[in-house]
């Protein structure tokens, strides 16, 4: 084979450090290699070009790159070779940037290291056969995850695309956080007249398939070929012919039952709809709190049912559905606060949190939109608002900014001031985050118009005094202790990973940070990707965010489904294992190993051998360091191969 | 107000020392001043806590060790226990407190007054004797009048002996001492 070897300045980043040219001529020296140079930035268009015809000057069978790591440039510089004719798998790339220039100053060394990483390179490259993908179908339809505002976005985008739609949300109601809202920031927009209509499209598009209530239970397969199994949660109402028309809900004896939609304030009956605009609007049953269930009398709800539609027998469903990618869009969850003893560990009834306070302002919610003091249901006057209530704190281990609290908080002390002219409202703050459009004037307004007074420093403790709370703080700007009577005090609690991340990021075979987001593909380049091909973000489950950020990637996940979808095939990764079917003794060990399963048993004039499945084979390598036959090879990186470059390394 | 001139008056050995003496790195705090919202003291100090943090995190060694709050710190650790970068502020206050005293800042002479005396009669009798600690107090100070109105309260209920009370251990105290005073001279 006639190796080029083109080694990268990447400009002063390997230049500064490696002598490039030395670690050129050194190449020349290489069996095969027919020609060698350095170039200031080889994956620029002048670089390609120069490699493109090097091919064709010197018939070259075979490209090293000696420049960046792999994950930045092998797929460029796989598609220059392919454009002068070669194989794309006829190239190698030798990382002496990251692995080399980046971490260590002394030239020589640095020199000598790049030469041993290009003489490895050319080594494996002598070994490397040409690859070609194969084609397989894809299953046109997609599963979103979650039914919020994300979710919400993508599944409508990708079902007006022409794409099936299964979505699956976990609570009785699709609209998640957004619809427990009472109005959006900065416009002052009501929160579910903007949400409700988009609710009802899920529900009544063609495309679309809702289960409620349910969860995923199961996934397997692939890109382009995921299998789901999807619990449907016991109800105890038959969803088909339960109309929504709420007599069970007005009759029901039970009505101790907590009201998870309005954040506990207030308490709702064990059969019941979370919200008039609920979507589904369908009844449902807490089994904890009805007495029929609990104890074996009471069954009002079905004496008076219309539909007859009370089933208390029901047991959880399962069903399948078959898709071809998944977006996941499950939010988030609020800090649970109690942790500051400080802040009375939620002794103190009129110590409440920000969502909470936006039920209490919402016209549907269980005050009817009346602010009135949990304890007493007396109206407040001074309420004091407190931001960064799990945020920006070590020491509970939520060291990251919510992002949308400093904004959220001046819009209650905006609606404060509305529901309540003669209240006065104080913020506690320690910094003003409105990097939005249109953010900042909306948080001066609310000094300037609203009379909001903003005191920059944190709260140390909250006591009661008399039937009011004492706030004492800081205002570090003025240098002193300061305290504030108050009638109402309002925690703008910050973000969290939604319950249960960690288990379905297992599930989906995607990773999280140390709080529980899920990982984006590429901090800056992908953001709505995954590093499992098929499976999407959306939302707040990749870390904290406000509506129009959230809306923005569920449009940017449905764009990346309907790209993905545009073609009727993909093309799978030739990089997958190989049974080698006359060394293979049948013994099972890689088909237990085998992470995906994608290795299964088959018979060979009537012996039990191996066999990979190409298209569901990620190319892990597990297998063939089980084999002990070694029959088991992955394509790419076969033992010849990598003993080639170990043998190049290891000369003396 | 003065004008500071942040880098020429950055003394950054000043701080490299107290994040020494402390094991506290001040570049943590991002002075949300909770450390001042719960001090029972900050109504008598002439600097508030956190701004306390914020001189010594930019170098202002000799308003630092100058201010009267050093000596008023009653050490309580609200401060440290609040602080939601984990800082532990009160031992930062502790080490400037040894800081001003080993380089001659007076602080509060009272104060200092005050903690020599309880600390040399805690060394000549093993334990504190009350009244010979208000003697030493009142002769350096000349405060003569100072909690004079608790004397009626107290002496009743037998509580203030007028001699040195006995205790066992007493060599073993000033042992204590003279070691402190030869490790520290070391």
């Amino acid at each position: 084979m006639k190796i080029g070897v083109f080694v990268c300045h990447c400009g002063s980043n390997i230049e500064a450090t490696v002598d490039t040219a030395a670690v050129a001529a050194a190449s020349r020296e290489f069996p095969d290699v027919v020609f060698a140079t350095d170039t200031m930035y080889t994956c620029s268009e002048p670089g390609q070009d120069e490699i493109v015809a090097a091919i064709k000057e010197h018939n070259l069978g075979g490209v090293v790159v000696a420049s960046c790591t792999p994950r930045m440039h092998e797929q460029t510089f796989r598609r220059t070779v392919e454009r002068a004719g070669l194989n794309r798998y006829l190239f190698e790339m030798a990382n002496i940037r990251e692995h080399v220039s980046w971490i260590g100053k002394d030239r020589e060394s640095n020199t000598n290291k790049s030469v041993d990483l290009v003489r490895m390179a050319t080594e494996k490259l002598m070994r490397n056969r040409p690859l070609y993908s194969k084609k397989f179908d894809i299953n046109k339809r997609v599963l979103v995850i979650g039914g919020g505002v994300a979710g919400i976005q993508a599944a409508l985008d990708c079902a007006d695309g022409g794409l099936e739609v299964v979505m699956v949300e976990k609570a009785p109601t699709i609209g998640g956080k957004m619809a427990k809202l009472d109005k959006t920031f900065p416009t002052v927009d009501c929160s579910s007249c903007i949400l409700g209509p988009r609710m009802v499209d899920v529900a009544q598009h063609p495309n679309i398939t809702l289960y409620a209530y349910s969860e995923i239970e199961e996934i397997n397969g692939y890109v382009g070929n995921f299998e789901i199994k999807v619990k449907k949660k016991a109800t105890y109402v038959d969803w088909d012919s339960c109309t929504g028309c709420g007599i069970c809900m007005e009759k029901c004896p039970s009505k101790k039952a907590t009201d998870t939609f309005n954040e506990g304030i207030g308490k709702t009956t064990a059969i019941n709809i979370p919200f008039p605009q609920a979507i589904p609007k369908k009844a449902k049953i807490d089994p904890d709190f009805c007495t029929k269930i609990q104890k074996g009398k009471c069954g009002v709800c079905a004496k008076l049912c219309p539909s007859g539609c009370i089933n208390y027998e029901m047991q959880d469903e399962f069903v399948t559905e078959k898709v071809g990618a998944i977006v996941t869009a499950t939010g988030f969850d609020l800090f649970d606060w109690s942790i500051y003893g400080e802040y009375g560990a939620g002794r103190y009834p009129d110590v409440i949190t920000s969502l909470q306070y936006e039920r209490m302002l919402s016209a549907s919610g269980p005050t009817g939109g009346h602010i009135k003091r949990p304890s007493d249901g007396k109206e407040p006057k001074n309420v004091v608002f407190i931001q960064c209530v799990g945020s920006r704190d070590k020491s509970v281990g939520r060291p990251y900014c919510s992002g949308f609290c400093c904004m959220y908080t001046a819009k209650q002390a905006i609606l404060t001031k509305d529901h309540l002219p003669d209240s006065q409202s104080y913020v506690f703050y320690m910094d003003i985050r409105a990097i939005g459009k249109l953010y900042d004037e909306f948080t001066r307004r609310a000094m300037e118009e609203y009379d909001t007074k903003y005191i920059r420093g944190r709260v140390s403790m909250i006591y009661p005094q008399g039937d009011r709370l004492l706030v004492r703080g800081a205002d570090t700007l003025m240098g002193a202790q300061v305290e504030v009577d108050a009638d109402l005090v309002v925690l703008a609690v910050g973000a969290e990973a939604a319950a249960g991340a960690g288990e379905l990021a297992e599930k989906l075979r995607i990773s999280y940070d140390s709080y529980g987001f899920y990982m984006e593909g590429h901090p800056k380049l992908k953001p709505v990707e995954t590093n499992t091909a098929g499976v999407y973000l959306a939302g707040a489950c990749q870390g904290p965010k406000d509506i129009p950020s959230s809306v923005g990637q569920g449009s940017a996940a449905a764009a990346k489904v309907l790209g993905l979808f545009s073609k009727d095939q993909l093309e799978s990764d030739p990089q997958v294992s190989v049974v080698d079917i006359k060394r293979c003794i049948g013994c099972g060990k890689c088909i237990q190993t085998c992470p995906f399963g994608a290795i299964k048993e088959m018979e060979f004039r009537g012996m039990a051998k191996a066999d990979v499945i190409e298209t569901i084979c990620q190319g892990c390598g597990i297998c063939t360091s089980t084999c002990p036959q070694g029959a088991v090879q992955l394509q790419h990186f076969t033992d010849n191969q990598i003993l080639s470059e170990v043998n190049a390394l290891c000369r003396f | 107000m003065k004008v500071i001139n942040i880098n020429l008056s950055y003394n950054s050995d000043f701080v490299s020392q107290v994040e020494e003496e402390s094991g506290q790195k001040l570049n943590l705090c991002y002075q949300c001043g909770k450390c001042t919202a719960g001090c029972p003291y900050t109504a008598e100090y002439d600097i508030s806590v956190s701004q306390i943090m914020r001189l010594t995190q930019t170098g202002q060694k000799d308003k630092v060790l100058q201010s009267k709050s050093l000596w008023l710190c009653a050490t309580c650790e609200s401060c440290t226990a609040r602080c939601p970068n984990k800082i532990d502020v009160a031992r930062i206050m502790d080490v400037l407190r040894h800081m001003a005293r080993r380089e001659g800042y007076t602080g509060i002479r009272t104060v200092k007054t005050f903690w020599d005396s309880f600390l040399n009669s805690v060394r000549s009798n093993g334990r504190v004797f009350e009244v010979g600690l208000l003697a030493n107090y009142i002769s350096h100070t000349g405060r003569f009048w100072t909690d004079i109105g608790l004397g009626p309260k107290i002496l009743p209920k037998g509580k203030i002996h007028f001699k040195p009370v006995e205790m066992k251990g007493k060599k073993e105290v000033t042992k204590i001492f003279m070691r402190f005073k030869q490790e520290s001279a070391k």
